[in-house]
């Protein structure tokens, strides 16, 4: 668990963070955004003390983050930023180990560690073990920045807008990626970004941030139908709202008996995928399967539409 | 790679350098028609290949010193407690750099005497300038994503400096190595006014007895010198570079 206790950070007489207070549920995503100058970024490396905070305190599991050294801290936090920041003098393999070589693990688990990491993010140990950073697509260096975020096994990463230098189609594949990554080690992850869609796609909790403060911290589907002001309500897009309260549920959730005709869609999908779907070939209704290929049902044109309505 | 033309070229300048060094007395039909009747066509006052290694000598010691305080002035003036320092070490090694070596033999020679010493200062405070500003440049134009990453990694200040940013900055610092080298290796002869022994010496002898083939082997040995020299330090930067890869 992370708490943010009326945390400030003043450069001279500019506040870049006024008196935030948040607390983060171990094992979730937190996903911080806000137009650029907002503080966000600031806030995220107050955590690992990147930046010392002018007042408040910032506790992770109960203990003040500054009951030990700066550096000794931020060993046992994960860091990954936009661009990667790979050590261009050291192989994929060197720069994974960088925290497990500094806080002195044997080598034997080192090179475990290394190894399983890269087999995690689909890269072949042998191959791109030995490789330079700049012998690397984009993709595969935002994954290697990312594994070396959790070499040595931290109960929280912090990401700085990671997936900001990739392409879209390669983005919503690190996207997926990271999801399935904070499943297999539950990882707390706290990410700052300025696309509301990546936001919505990832986070359990929204902290909206605006000149320095945070004006809402909600759940996603919280922020779509009660945004708490003004802000907030643009920043979520008021013409997209149906479509991202969709994009938050699955077709499972909506599925009722009943039979439709054509191929069915997993019940994982989301009911805006679901629409797309019924749009585009013209029907009013799909069948359900669950992953084992089971039919669940249909999900209908009309009770997704419902859906997307504003709920009362 | 190896047998590329210009290093043909380089080795062909080197293999006739050593044979003039060891054997001079193989060239001395094509250096008569220089020098007036009866005068020697080749350095007769001592050997060409011992001037030549303590001339090198004189250079490497007088850079090596360079190299040790310019890049330590470097790091301590691009650490935050030593920041501002920077103006200061600035102006010194300027100094160092327009003083012009002559004057500094002058000054030098009645405090240390006649000999290496004033020679050793003068081409020291000479040499300080392009490898103080080259490391200044690159230890303060590191790719500042890698030196975050280095830092959110949990890297200590030392660590920074020892395991990022003097590796990535070494092919800058070395340039500025190399610009202090050749500049040293010309510099050196004069030393030889102050009876250092350097290739000068071949030089002055010659301007003394009106023998131009002596001022020819002289200029030309540490002209093939500082070419070999310069040649050679920038195939390892670009090695090191490639390395570094930024």
């Amino acid at each position: 668990m992370i708490q943010i206790e009326e945390v400030t950070k003043r450069y001279g007489d500019t506040t870049v963070v006024n008196g935030v207070t948040l607390t983060v549920a171990p094992h979730t995503v937190t996903v911080i955004v806000g137009t650029s100058g907002s503080g966000k970024t600031t806030l995220l490396r107050m955590i690992n003390r990147l930046v010392e905070p002018t007042a408040g305190i910032v506790k992770i599991d109960g203990e003040d983050n500054r009951s030990i050294p700066g550096y000794e801290l931020r060993r046992r936090i994960g860091y990954a930023i936009q661009g990667h920041g790979l050590f261009p003098h050291r192989t994929v393999a060197q720069n994974i180990a960088t925290v497990p070589t500094l806080l002195g693990w044997e080598k034997d688990r080192t090179e475990a560690k290394v190894e399983e990491l890269l087999k995690l993010f689909q890269l072949d140990p042998a191959d791109f073990g030995p490789r330079y950073p700049h012998e690397l697509s984009g993709g595969q260096q935002q994954r290697v920045g990312v594994a070396r975020a959790l070499a040595a096994e931290p109960n929280v990463l912090l990401m700085d807008e990671p997936f900001g230098a990739l392409d879209p189609i390669i983005r919503s594949k690190a996207q997926e990626d990271l999801t399935a990554i904070q499943k297999h080690f539950g990882t707390t992850i706290i990410l700052v970004t300025h696309d509301m869609e990546e936001a919505f796609h990832l986070a359990d909790k929204i902290a909206v941030m605006d000149k320095g403060e945070v004006v809402q911290y909600a759940t996603p589907a919280e922020m779509l139908v009660k945004p708490a002001t003004p802000f907030v309500e643009t920043l979520v897009g008021a013409s997209e709202r149906p479509f991202r309260l969709l994009g938050i549920e699955t077709v499972g959730e909506a599925v009722e008996p009943g039979s439709a005709e054509g191929r069915p869609v997993p019940e994982v999908l989301s009911q805006r995928d679901a629409l797309s779907e019924l749009l585009w070939s013209g029907r009013s209704a799909l069948p359900v399967a669950a992953a084992n290929g089971e039919i669940l049902g249909r999900v209908t044109l009309q009770a997704i539409v419902k859906r997307a309505a504003r709920p009362r | 790679m190896m047998f590329t033309l210009p290093n043909l070229f380089r080795l062909a300048v080197l293999v006739v350098l050593l044979a003039f060094l060891l054997q001079p007395a193989w060239f001395e039909a094509m250096l008569t028609p220089l020098v007036q009747e009866n005068a020697p066509a080749i350095y007769n006052q001592g050997s060409l290949f011992w001037l030549t290694v303590l001339h090198l000598r004189t250079v490497f010691i007088a850079t090596f010193a360079a190299t040790v305080v310019a890049v330590s002035l470097a790091i301590i003036v691009t650490r935050k407690a030593g920041a501002e320092f920077l103006p200061l070490s600035r102006s010194l090694v300027n100094i160092g750099q327009t003083f012009p070596p002559v004057a500094v033999l002058a000054l030098a020679v009645p405090i240390y005497g006649f000999g290496e010493k004033p020679t050793l200062i003068a081409l020291f405070l000479y040499g300080l300038l392009p490898i103080f500003e080259n490391a200044l440049t690159g230890l303060t134009t590191l790719p500042p994503t890698v030196v975050e990453a280095a830092r959110g990694a949990g890297m200590t200040g030392s660590q920074r400096l020892i395991r990022i940013e003097l590796p990535l900055a070494l092919p800058v610092i070395l340039t500025g190595v190399r610009l202090s080298v050749v500049i040293s290796l010309a510099t050196a002869t004069i030393g030889s006014t102050v009876a250092a022994k350097t290739l000068g010496e071949v030089i002055i002898a010659g301007l003394q007895s009106n023998n131009l083939a002596f001022v020819l082997q002289g200029g030309l040995i540490v002209a093939a010198l500082a070419v070999l020299i310069h040649d050679a330090l920038q195939g390892l930067e670009r090695t090191l570079a490639g390395r570094v890869h930024v």
